[in-house]
């Protein structure tokens, strides 16, 4: 094991808990990865804010009222919640070392995700041909910096999903796979989290 | 170390994400939890659609039921609890809330005072003339 302490230590109630010498990998990568997520958070938190102050400045053209179809929005949230129980079930899978369930549970994982990204461009294409694009307004240019860039990441999660898949079939699930696997469940949930303040600030309130 | 344990289950300190000891409660706390997820979400719908409510309160309401469905994330993905193991996830999580309410508040506060303040456009073409 190449952790500084072994876990045996480190858990002994016995040894004070200055001398049991570092925490094991698995929590410090988790640890640190739990950060760069909050720091993540707080950047989206900012794009929020100036959502918030702009969403009011249509300069004559368009509002939320107008373009949002919340039944798409619907099933676009339906595809990320059930995307993040499936990559839930198959990190369970890997610690199970069930691996066909990991395989089933991150192709359906994949697929939702793909789904979400496609129904998000989808209604995109149709907001810009109805002259309704980022340049419209500052409300448009607001929402599609915050919405894109929520997009963006989950096209990141879901490379880096197809990378993780051909990490665990290549290598097996060693110590190191298992910890980048427990990263990237953290990341797709993160993303949940965001997804549904943008669901309830945006879309929802800005349907009305 | 034997490849199938799970090397710091017994550890003081938890892992963000991490289940817990045993796995045996798991993939019941990741149903609980996308049940109660789907539950606040339709509700959101819900509220959002309805003439029932009384409208002023309704973006209360919604926010409400959003930090509500946050929070269930946070406990049954993310599995941050409140448990002694737990602590330094929550130091942090409560540090970035804490950024994120003021960036928040603070934007639209000054921003709504500015905005209050400022000479309307009429006023200005007055002014250029």
């Amino acid at each position: 094991m190449n952790a500084p302490s072994t876990a045996a230590d480190f858990a002994e109630p016995s040894i004070p808990l200055s001398a049991r010498g570092p925490a094991p990998v698995r929590i410090v990568v988790a640890y640190g990865f739990w950060i760069f997520l909050l720091s993540d958070i707080i950047m989206f938190s900012a794009l929020f804010a100036s959502y918030a102050v702009l969403s009011g400045q249509t300069a004559g053209g368009p509002s939320g009222h107008d373009l949002f179809e919340l039944r798409h929005v619907g099933i676009e949230t339906l595809c990320l919640l059930f995307s993040s129980y499936t990559c839930g079930l198959g990190v369970l899978a890997v610690e199970r070392r069930r691996m066909k369930g990991f395989y089933v549970a991150f192709a359906l994982t994949f697929v939702l995700g793909a789904t979400f990204l496609g129904l998000e461009v989808s209604e995109f294409a149709r907001m810009i041909g109805q002259g309704a694009g980022p340049s419209r307004s500052a409300f448009l240019s607001a929402f599609f910096s915050l919405v894109g860039l929520h997009g963006v990441h989950v096209s990141i999660g879901l490379l880096w999903m197809c990378f993780m898949t051909g990490q665990i079939t290549v290598r097996g699930p060693l110590d190191f796979v298992r910890r980048r696997l427990l990263c990237f469940s953290l990341f797709w949930h993160a993303l949940d989290i965001i997804w549904v303040a943008l669901l309830t600030m945006v879309y929802l309130m800005g349907a009305r | 170390m034997t490849e199938n344990s799970h090397p710091e289950a017994d550890s003081i300190e938890h892992a963000p994400g991490d289940d817990d000891t045993d796995h045996s409660g798991s993939i019941l706390s990741y149903t609980v939890g996308l049940i109660f997820a789907l539950l606040l979400t339709g509700a959101s719908f819900i509220v959002s659609q309805t003439h029932l409510l009384w409208a002023p309160g309704v973006a209360a309401g919604l926010a409400v039921l959003g930090i509500a469905q946050m929070g269930v994330h946070l406990v049954f993905f993310l599995h941050i609890s409140t448990g002694r193991d737990n602590t330094n996830n929550v130091v942090a999580l409560t540090f970035g809330l804490l950024i994120v309410t003021l960036i928040m508040s603070g934007s639209l506060w000054i921003m709504a005072n500015l905005n209050m303040n400022m000479v309307p456009p009429s006023a200005i073409m007055e002014m250029q003339r």
